[in-house]
């Protein structure tokens, strides 16, 4: 944080759907160890750029590199030094969770006895020594996602990438969730958030804002406050979304993406 | 490698892990192979004849009952009057209306020829000629008879003739089951392949697992052979299980390798489940996996040669099987099961469907995309 040594740039990135454009021009840069929240309404582009970050989709112009890697050119080391956490549920329900460790450890190479001791601190933390041989469908919510994003960072990623990770669970847990971002950021692991809990956003370092594919704010979120004289994040947000949505009705804009979006 | 292990270990426990899969391995080959292969049968059996004798002499009698005796005939009604024959023949009772004209042993004694008007359903047009043969057969040893005894031509001094003599090979009783099983088990096989395959990829993308698939390093041919083989052994399975069955059930004899037979099928299976594959990176839904791959099931089943013989087809037809890897199945079930052909005898097959197979796995693997 303090060295500032970028892990993530990206420069003139551009993303287009036919004639809809989701992702317009996006320049920023992600520091090491930093977590970097990327907010927006639903229909903004933040998933868009995200999955380009992961190599999930295809860029449609711009420069971009993640963990020092090319993402045309260098996927497959791309894809070794991230972790990633959707917003769909990753785990595969009808595997147990020592299964389903064992095969994310697998594909990622690691060795059995590297996986053995990993796997046993690591159901220690989530207390989850006892459930190791049930099946993921038969976990609540919370767990679930705690154990996802565990498994998401299992291989020791540089970067990690989290997809609205806290939606659909309840406000304690999201609290827990973030002592495990936390944890994972100050063992000098980046994380790369998507949320649209503003509460949450007041839990980044730095957060950028997007408005109808384009980067609106990006700072910290002090200085965003103290910017949009707002006394929370809430504030700045609806401000910026207002001031950009003046232009356009909210409605119409909407309407517009979705349709894009099936197109 | 190492990779290739842990994505089949994963995907044999979510095999095996599902409830419907146990029941779909052992009873779909069981349902099929004891229903399908005796129902889909082409032997002619119980044909209904509606007998109008308006002649009622002891010729004609005699002629009506030749049908009587034969196995393939059943006299199913007799009356004087062709419009109850008709009306019979119009209600789908009666298969075919014999009528026996006044005067036919007079003619038969004076003229030397009598005439018999023979009705044939045939709407069915295959089974119209069938039995237009066995009729003409039957006709034929009356005739004989006929001659023997009226004109007195001594036994012992029958003109000459060419004398055949048949043996049918390699199916000597001609049992139906026996040609049909091993189609039937062919189009099993690439039933349980194609779409539990197809299915299963598709699956991941509903769930959404898939993305978490492409954010890892795995190797698109690693995922596609991680969907593959544990299908490719199940359908394996149950074609030894098929072949069991047709064996303790009908009594099939198995004349070629075994190891043959299952090296073709493995062969087979690559190009099927290939497709499969490759129909659902095209596809978004099981849904629409699963009218697709019947699509394409549906015309390679019937233009493979399942119930029609392939060669008489018209020649765009055929020329169309030489890309349908159940038509190559088809044959070489049929030609290692109950003749015995080897290796050398499946060369055309052989070359035909490797390059079928290296087709579909290549088209599904550079299909398949990480990235949208």
């Amino acid at each position: 944080m303090n060295q500032q040594i970028p892990v993530i740039t990206v420069k003139d990135m551009v993303k287009k759907f036919g004639s809809f454009t989701a992702n317009n021009h996006l320049n920023f840069e992600v520091y090491k160890g930093e977590i970097f929240g990327f907010l927006g309404a639903n229909g903004a582009g933040k998933t868009t750029a995200m999955r380009i970050l992961c190599g999930l989709s295809a860029p449609t112009s711009g420069e971009i590199t993640v963990g020092g890697f090319d993402v045309y050119t260098q996927t497959e080391q791309v894809k070794r030094n991230i972790g990633y956490m959707s917003q769909k549920f990753s785990l595969y329900e009808d595997m147990t969770i020592a299964e389903n460790i064992r095969f994310y450890a697998g594909i990622y190479g690691i060795s059995v006895k590297q996986r053995k001791e990993k796997e046993q601190l690591l159901l220690k933390k989530l207390n989850l020594e006892s459930e190791r041989d049930k099946l993921i469908a038969s976990l609540p919510l919370g767990w679930k996602q705690k154990l996802a994003f565990s498994i998401a960072i299992f291989h020791d990623p540089q970067i990690v990438f989290l997809d609205e990770p806290t939606g659909g669970v309840d406000p304690i847990t999201r609290r827990q969730f973030w002592d495990f971002i936390y944890e994972a950021a100050a063992e000098g692991k980046t994380i790369f958030v998507t949320t649209h809990y503003m509460d949450e956003a007041e839990y980044c370092d730095r957060v950028s804002i997007m408005v109808e594919g384009r980067i609106a704010a990006l700072d910290t979120p002090d200085k965003l406050k103290k910017q949009f004289q707002s006394e929370d994040m809430n504030g700045v947000f609806l401000k910026l979304a207002r001031r950009v949505g003046s232009s356009e009705s909210g409605v119409e804009s909407k309407k517009r993406i979705n349709k894009n979006r099936k197109s | 490698m190492r990779t290739i292990r842990y994505i089949l270990q994963k995907e044999f426990i979510q095999v095996f892990r599902n409830k419907t899969m146990l029941p779909m391995i052992f009873l779909l080959p069981l349902i099929q192979m004891l229903m399908l292969v005796f129902a889909a049968t082409y032997e002619l059996k119980n044909v209904n004849i509606y007998v109008v004798n308006q002649d009622l002499s002891e010729t004609s009698r005699e002629l009506v009952s030749r049908f009587e005796a034969s196995p393939f005939f059943n006299i199913y009604d007799a009356s004087f009057d062709v419009q109850d024959a008709e009306s019979s023949f119009n209600r789908e009772e009666a298969d075919f209306v014999m009528l026996i004209p006044p005067g036919f042993e007079r003619d038969l004694i004076r003229e030397d020829q009598a005439k018999l008007q023979l009705l044939i359903n045939a709407i069915d047009g295959n089974k119209a000629s069938l039995i237009y043969s066995y009729t003409l057969g039957i006709l034929k040893g009356f005739n004989k008879v006929v001659i023997a005894e009226w004109k007195s031509l001594p036994e012992f001094n029958p003109p000459r003739r060419i004398e055949v003599k048949d043996s049918y090979w390699f199916n000597p009783e001609l049992d139906y089951k026996w040609y049909m099983a091993p189609g039937i088990l062919a189009i099993l096989v690439t039933i349980i392949g194609m779409f539990l395959s197809g299915m299963n990829l598709v699956r991941e993308k509903e769930i959404g697992t898939i993305e978490q698939l492409n954010v890892t390093p795995i190797k698109k041919y690693q995922f596609i052979l991680g969907k593959l083989v544990p299908f490719l052994v199940i359908a394996l399975f149950d074609l030894a299980f098929g072949l069991v069955i047709a064996r303790v059930a009908f009594n099939m004899p198995i004349v070629g390798s075994l190891p043959l037979l299952f090296g073709f099928a493995a062969l087979y299976l690559v190009g099927v489940l290939g497709l499969g594959l490759f129909i659902s990176t095209i596809t978004e839904t099981q849904q629409q996996v699963m009218f697709v791959t019947y699509f394409f099931m549906m015309i390679f089943i019937l233009m493979g040669g399942i119930f029609t013989p392939v060669e008489s087809m018209p020649g765009w037809a055929q020329d169309l099987n030489r890309i349908n890897p159940i038509y190559y199945f088809m044959r070489i079930m049929r030609m290692v099961v109950l003749k015995g052909s080897g290796f050398f005898d499946l060369i055309e097959e052989f070359v035909s469907l490797t390059m079928i197979g290296i087709t579909f796995l290549a088209l599904s693997i550079w299909r398949y995309r990480k990235t949208s």
